[in-house]
C-alpha cells in the first residue's frame, strides 16, 4: 500500500483476486468486436499499467507477458507482438511507481500517456519490420482516449480499497 | 569494485534482468513466428484458454442480434419469404438448365479425354469476428479442426472469393482475406482470357500487378479465378477493375480492383473442400521418381517438347 497525493485516507490492502478479476475484464473488453470503431483504448494495457504502478510486487512483467500472448493468439497477430509491448509497459510502470503517486491525477495521466503510446509504437515497429504499411494516425488515437480515462479508472479500481469513513475523536487520521 | 550489501527483503531477480529475459523471449517468439511459422502448436494450445473468453465476450452482441430477429415483425418475415420464393422460382429455369449443361459438359469432356472438372462442394460457416489488429485483414469463422477444416481451403460467399483459411484452431479457423497484403490470387480476365495474379493492398482494394502498360484491360472488367494454383477452383468471381493508371515511364500499368464478395462485411461464408493435388501423367511421374535430381530439367524439357508439338 502506498501513500498518494491529497489523500488523508489510508487504503485497505488490495485483494489479489480483484487484480486478477480486473485483468480478465480488461481482456474481455479487448475481445469485444470493436475493431471497426476508432479510438478504442487498449483496455488491457491500461489496466496492466495501473496495477504495475499501484502493486509492482504483484503485477509484473511475467503477467504482462502471459496476457500479451493471449492477445496475440486471439488477435491473429504475430506471436510476441502484444507480449513485447506489454512487458515494456509493465517495466515502465514499475519504474514510475515510486514517484507518480505523488502527483495529482491529471499529471499522473500525463505521465502514463507516453507508456500507452509506447504500446502502439512497439506494435507498429514490429509490424513495420514484418512488412506492413502505416495504419493511419487513428491508430494512435486509442492511447489519447485511454489517457483521458485514467482518473476515472483510478477511482473505479481503487473503490474496493476505500475504507468506510468513521470519524474518531481520538484518532485524527 | 563496489560491494553491495545483502538485500533485506527477498524480491526475486532484479527488474532489469527480468525485463531482458522477457524482451528476449518475445523477440525470439516474434522471429520464429514471422520467419519459420513453427509455432502453430503453441498457438493452438493457447487458444484453448482464450477461446472460451472470446466466446463469452461475443455473447452480448449475439444476444442483441438474436433478440432483434426475435422481435422482427411477422409481416416482414412473410414479405421476405415471398421475395425469396419469387427469386427461387426465377432461378429454377437457369438452375435446371445449368445442371443439364454440367452433365453435358462432363460427357463432352470425357469424349475429348480432358480431365473432368471438380464439382464445388463445401461447408457453410459463420463469421465470428474480424481481428482487432488493424494490420491483419483476417476474419475468424466458427469451423475448425473439429469440422475437418484444413489450412489452405478457399472461402467464398454468395458473390465470390472471400479468402483462404490460413490457420486452424480446434473450434475456429482464421481466414486471410484476399485484400490482405500477403494474399495473392491467380485470376483470369473474363473478357480477354488474360491470366494474371491479383494482390491485396491491405486497404480493402486489390491490385493487378505485372501487366504491361499496353495490356488489354478496361474499367469494369471482371476477374475470375484461373485455377492455375491448384487451390482455388477455376471460374469464381474475384474482383472488378475500377481504376487504371497507364504511365509510359513505367513498364507496368497500375490496375486497381475492388473485391466482389462482401469481404469486409459480417455474413455467412462457405469453406470449399480442398482440391486434390495435381498429379503428373503416369510416364512423367515414373521418370520423376526414378531420377529425382534431374526432375526440374526433365520436366522443363518435356514442356518445351509439348509446346513444339502443339
Amino acid at each position: 500500500m502506498q501513500t498518494s497525493y491529497s489523500s488523508s485516507r489510508i487504503l485497505l490492502p488490495v485483494r489479489p483476486w480483484f487484480i486478477g478479476f480486473t485483468l480478465l475484464v480488461a481482456l474481455l473488453l479487448n475481445f469485444l468486436p470493436t475493431a471497426a470503431l476508432p479510438a478504442i483504448p487498449d483496455w488491457l494495457a491500461l489496466v496492466i499499467v495501473f496495477w504495475s504502478i499501484r502493486e509492482p510486487r504483484r503485477v509484473g512483467m511475467g503477467l504482462a507477458f502471459l496476457f500479451g500472448l493471449a492477445m496475440d493468439v486471439a488477435d491473429a497477430s504475430l506471436l510476441g507482438q502484444h507480449a513485447l509491448a506489454y512487458v515494456l509497459v509493465a517495466y515502465g510502470g514499475l519504474s514510475l511507481s515510486r514517484r507518480i503517486l505523488w502527483f495529482p491525477l491529471g499529471e499522473q495521466a500525463l505521465q502514463v500517456f507516453p507508456l500507452l503510446l509506447l504500446v502502439q509504437i512497439v506494435q507498429f515497429g514490429v509490424r513495420t519490420m514484418a512488412g506492413a504499411d502505416f495504419p493511419g494516425l487513428s491508430y494512435f488515437l486509442g492511447p489519447c482516449f485511454a489517457t483521458l480515462l485514467w482518473p476515472l479508472l483510478t477511482f473505479v479500481l481503487l473503490l474496493p480499497q476505500h475504507q468506510p469513513v468513521d470519524r474518531d475523536a481520538n484518532r485524527p487520521l | 569494485m563496489d560491494h553491495q550489501p545483502p538485500p533485506f527483503f527477498k524480491r526475486g531477480p532484479a527488474p532489469v534482468a527480468l525485463l531482458c529475459l522477457y524482451v528476449a523471449l518475445s523477440l525470439a517468439l516474434l522471429v520464429v513466428d514471422a520467419r519459420m511459422q513453427t509455432l502453430e502448436v503453441l498457438r493452438q494450445a493457447l487458444s484453448m484458454f482464450t477461446h472460451p473468453v472470446q466466446q463469452f465476450a461475443h455473447l452480448p452482441a449475439q444476444v442483441f442480434d438474436n433478440s432483434g430477429s426475435y422481435f422482427a415483425s411477422v409481416a416482414r418475415l412473410q414479405d421476405d419469404n415471398a421475395a425469396l420464393k419469387k427469386i427461387g422460382l426465377e432461378n429454377v429455369a437457369t438452375l435446371l438448365r445449368t445442371q443439364q449443361l454440367e452433365v453435358e459438359n462432363e460427357r463432352l469432356r470425357k469424349l475429348l479425354g480432358v480431365k473432368e472438372r471438380q464439382r464445388a462442394s463445401g461447408q457453410a460457416a459463420q463469421i465470428l469476428y474480424a481481428a482487432r489488429d488493424p494490420y491483419s485483414r483476417r476474419i475468424v469463422i466458427d469451423k475448425g479442426q473439429q469440422d475437418k477444416v484444413l489450412a489452405g481451403q478457399p472461402v467464398i460467399d454468395d458473390a465470390g472469393i472471400v479468402g483462404q483459411v490460413t490457420r486452424v484452431f480446434p473450434f475456429v479457423a482464421e481466414v486471410t482475406l484476399i485484400t490482405d497484403k500477403e494474399q495473392a490470387v491467380p485470376v483470369q480476365i473474363v473478357r480477354t482470357g488474360l491470366r494474371s495474379v491479383v494482390f491485396g493492398l491491405g486497404d480493402g482494394q486489390l491490385e493487378l500487378r505485372f501487366l504491361p502498360a499496353n495490356a488489354d484491360v478496361q474499367n469494369g472488367d471482371l476477374l475470375v479465378t484461373s485455377g492455375l494454383d491448384g487451390i482455388f477452383l477455376p471460374g469464381f468471381p474475384v474482383a472488378k477493375v475500377v481504376h487504371i493508371e497507364r504511365d509510359t515511364s513505367y513498364s507496368f500499368a497500375r490496375i486497381f480492383c475492388t473485391p466482389l464478395a462482401g469481404v469486409e462485411n459480417f455474413s455467412e461464408v462457405m469453406v470449399l473442400d480442398p482440391r486434390p493435388a495435381i498429379t503428373l501423367p503416369e510416364p512423367l511421374a515414373r521418370e520423376a521418381a526414378g531420377r529425382p535430381a534431374k526432375t526440374l530439367v526433365k520436366s522443363g524439357l518435356t514442356k518445351k517438347k509439348r509446346l513444339k508439338k502443339e
